[in-house]
């Protein structure tokens, strides 16, 4: 916009009143300009403002004219208009019947009482957060043995596309992913334990962290960070378009309608995609063993049946329903949670991401600590 | 409203279609400087794409569309960002930016002007804030906690922000209450009149072609069929149009706007 016209300003301050000439457009394009000139000119008791030669004045450019005659006026001054065609006085009609009287707004308190009573705002809220994902449990577990109860009005169709949702499509990238750390685990052990002319150790050490931990745990990372953030997108976004309200006024119950199929879903298919983890991370573990350390499949093989108690197993696969529970209801609870606009969405999705990754994480711990507890 | 301007919109030929389904053929209308056009028709005859088109947010399959003298098909990027300075548009519900408050909304096309510092751009925002009728600590909401009427208005504030020659509004008061719409058909008519406004409605609401609309054109068979004041629409013998003027809610109308009219003479 380089070949916009300037706007002048001319000042002539002998005489009994201060005149002001304004010449060319007087427009939001010239605001910053003219703002400054007029800015310029300090208390005057008498002033003419002389607006013959402007060509244009839209409502900014009348806004700086009901905005110099107010601050005169309130240095005790009166500003007089002259030139003024009737469009120009149509604006600045228009304007000064607009002009904002700024009202104070409630000042945010700052300062330390504020930021104890924050922190204090933010621990409640987690506090209600926790009894409303326990809420959801239990709504849950009593609206599926009410489906146990009564098997017709169990909605089979809908668990078994869920399933096909959360398990059969997450099966490639939890295998892959699964290999992969499988054969990271062989790669690092066999490099550590050639030292000590360990190597064939490297078996128990892929067997017992892949089956105890890794296989379960980064499975349910996975699944938290692909399903639970569709379960809150997907229900979310039906509550935002007021579908779940239709659903209640229809006298289907959300929870059973939503969260059942969903969750038992995951309850089926988590400790499925655990095994298949096993399974993948083992065959990488194998694979590198072989190919690194020259230890034979066949020698894996026999290795890893005599040096690994099946508890190992147990005590990875007792994790998946836990893991799946909390997926499962962490995302169903953030869906819920979603206002009527598309922003809560988008922050109660990755809300729900980030909160079931870390409770599974917690849950993780807490099992790790139990078992050593009891000594499995 | 008999001394016509100059033209400001001018559609030639235009055709637009989605796949096979042709919405707009050979479709031509004229706007005048300084009206309020009231663009109507059935639902599905192309109302907003019509907006759209012209806006720019949709490529037309055919036909020339020229807006303040520049053709907006073959014009290059300076021009049209030029052109999109001198018209504003407000979208259904508003669509302000939820991320910013409303005075912030009002801002974001003022960042366009050089030379223009933040504090004025900010005194600006609130007086185009406080012109369409919203109080004066709405600027400092988001557009979730607000109603959708005054979403309505924070999105006419934006469209107002620079002072368009031009305003697309897409239909205003839909889904407002009856006073609620009444006052923005006053506000809308208010502004147009004092501001020189050249308005582009597209509108299902009878009573806002009655109190805001000089001319109304309406859209059927994928052409605008008629223009004219809503007393030429009365007399117009084409089924749609008969149905839709001389209906009951059209009657109730009229009776309104008459009832309005000597109150005003009196």
């Amino acid at each position: 916009m380089g070949g916009s016209p300037e706007v002048s300003i001319e000042v002539e301050t002998g005489g009994a009143a201060t005149r002001i000439a304004v010449a060319g457009p007087l427009t939001i394009r010239t605001l910053g300009a003219a703002a400054r000139r007029l800015d310029g000119i300090g208390p005057v008791a008498e002033a003419r403002l002389d607006l013959g030669a402007v060509t244009r004045l839209d409502t900014a450019g009348g806004w700086l004219v009901a905005r110099f005659r107010a601050r005169l006026a309130e240095a005790g001054g009166r500003l007089e208009l002259a030139g003024a065609t009737p469009e120009m006085e149509a604006i600045l009609t228009s304007v000064e019947r607009a002009m904002p009287r700024p009202e104070p707004a409630p000042a945010p308190p700052r300062g330390l009482a504020e930021r104890v009573a924050g922190l204090g705002r933010a621990v409640a809220d987690t506090g209600r957060t926790a009894r409303g994902l326990t809420a959801y449990l239990g709504l849950f577990l009593a609206r599926l043995g009410r489906g146990l109860r009564h098997p017709r009005s169990f909605r089979l169709t809908a668990l078994v596309h869920h399933c096909e949702e959360v398990g059969v499509k997450a099966v490639p990238i939890v295998a892959l992913m699964s290999f992969l750390i499988g054969i990271v685990l062989a790669f690092q052990g066999a490099s550590q334990l050639r030292q000590f002319g360990a190597e064939v150790f490297v078996v128990d050490l892929i067997a017992v962290s892949i089956l105890r931990e890794l296989g379960i745990l980064l499975t349910a990372i996975i699944v938290a960070g692909r399903t639970a953030s569709a379960f809150t997108a997907a229900i979310g976004s039906m509550k935002m378009r007021e579908e779940i309200d239709a659903m209640r006024t229809l006298g289907l119950d959300p929870a059973a309608v939503l969260f059942v199929p969903r969750i038992l879903a995951l309850l089926i298919m988590l400790p499925i995609l655990g095994l298949i983890a096993n399974l993948a991370g083992l065959f990488g573990g194998a694979l590198m063993s072989w190919l690194e350390l020259g230890i034979s499949p066949a020698m894996f093989r026999t290795r890893f049946l005599e040096g690994t108690d099946i508890s190992h197993l147990t005590v990875g696969m007792v994790k998946a329903p836990v893991f799946a529970l909390i997926i499962g209801v962490v995302g169903c609870h953030a869906g819920m949670q979603v206002g009527s606009n598309a922003e809560s969405l988008g922050q109660q999705t990755s809300k729900a991401v980030v909160a079931a990754i870390f409770a599974v994480i917690v849950a993780d711990a807490l099992f790790s600590i139990f078992f050593a507890e009891i000594g499995l | 409203m008999s001394a016509r301007g100059e033209p400001v919109i001018e559609l030639r030929g235009l055709r637009n279609q989605f796949g096979t389904q042709v919405v707009h053929d050979g479709l031509d209308l004229d706007v005048y400087r300084g009206e309020v056009l009231g663009v109507v028709g059935g639902s599905g005859t192309g109302k907003s794409v019509l907006l759209r088109t012209i806006a720019g947010l949709q490529t037309p399959a055919a036909g020339s569309i020229r807006v303040l003298g520049t053709d907006v098909r073959t014009a290059d990027l300076a021009a049209r960002t030029a052109l999109q300075m001198r018209w504003g548009v407000m979208f259904q519900d508003g669509a302000l930016f939820s991320s910013l408050t409303v005075r912030e909304n009002v801002e974001v096309p003022m960042r366009g002007i050089p030379d223009l510092d933040p504090g004025l751009a900010r005194e600006l925002a609130d007086l185009k804030i406080s012109m369409v009728g919203l109080p004066y600590l709405a600027g400092d909401k988001y557009p979730s906690e607000l109603s959708g009427g005054m979403r309505k208005r924070a999105g006419l504030a934006r469209a107002l922000a620079l002072d368009p020659e031009i305003v697309f509004l897409d239909e205003p008061t839909a889904g407002l209450d009856p006073i609620g719409a009444a006052d923005f058909d006053q506000l809308i008519r208010g502004l147009s009149r004092s501001l020189g406004l050249t308005v582009f409605l597209v509108t299902h609401d009878l009573d806002t072609l009655h109190a805001v609309c000089d001319r109304i054109a309406v859209l059927a068979e994928r052409k605008v069929l008629v223009t004219g004041t809503m007393q030429d629409m009365l007399s117009v013998d084409h089924p749609w149009v008969r149905s839709y003027f001389h209906g009951p809610r059209a009657r109730a109308a009229i009776d309104a706007a008459e009832a309005a009219q000597t109150g005003e003479d009196r």
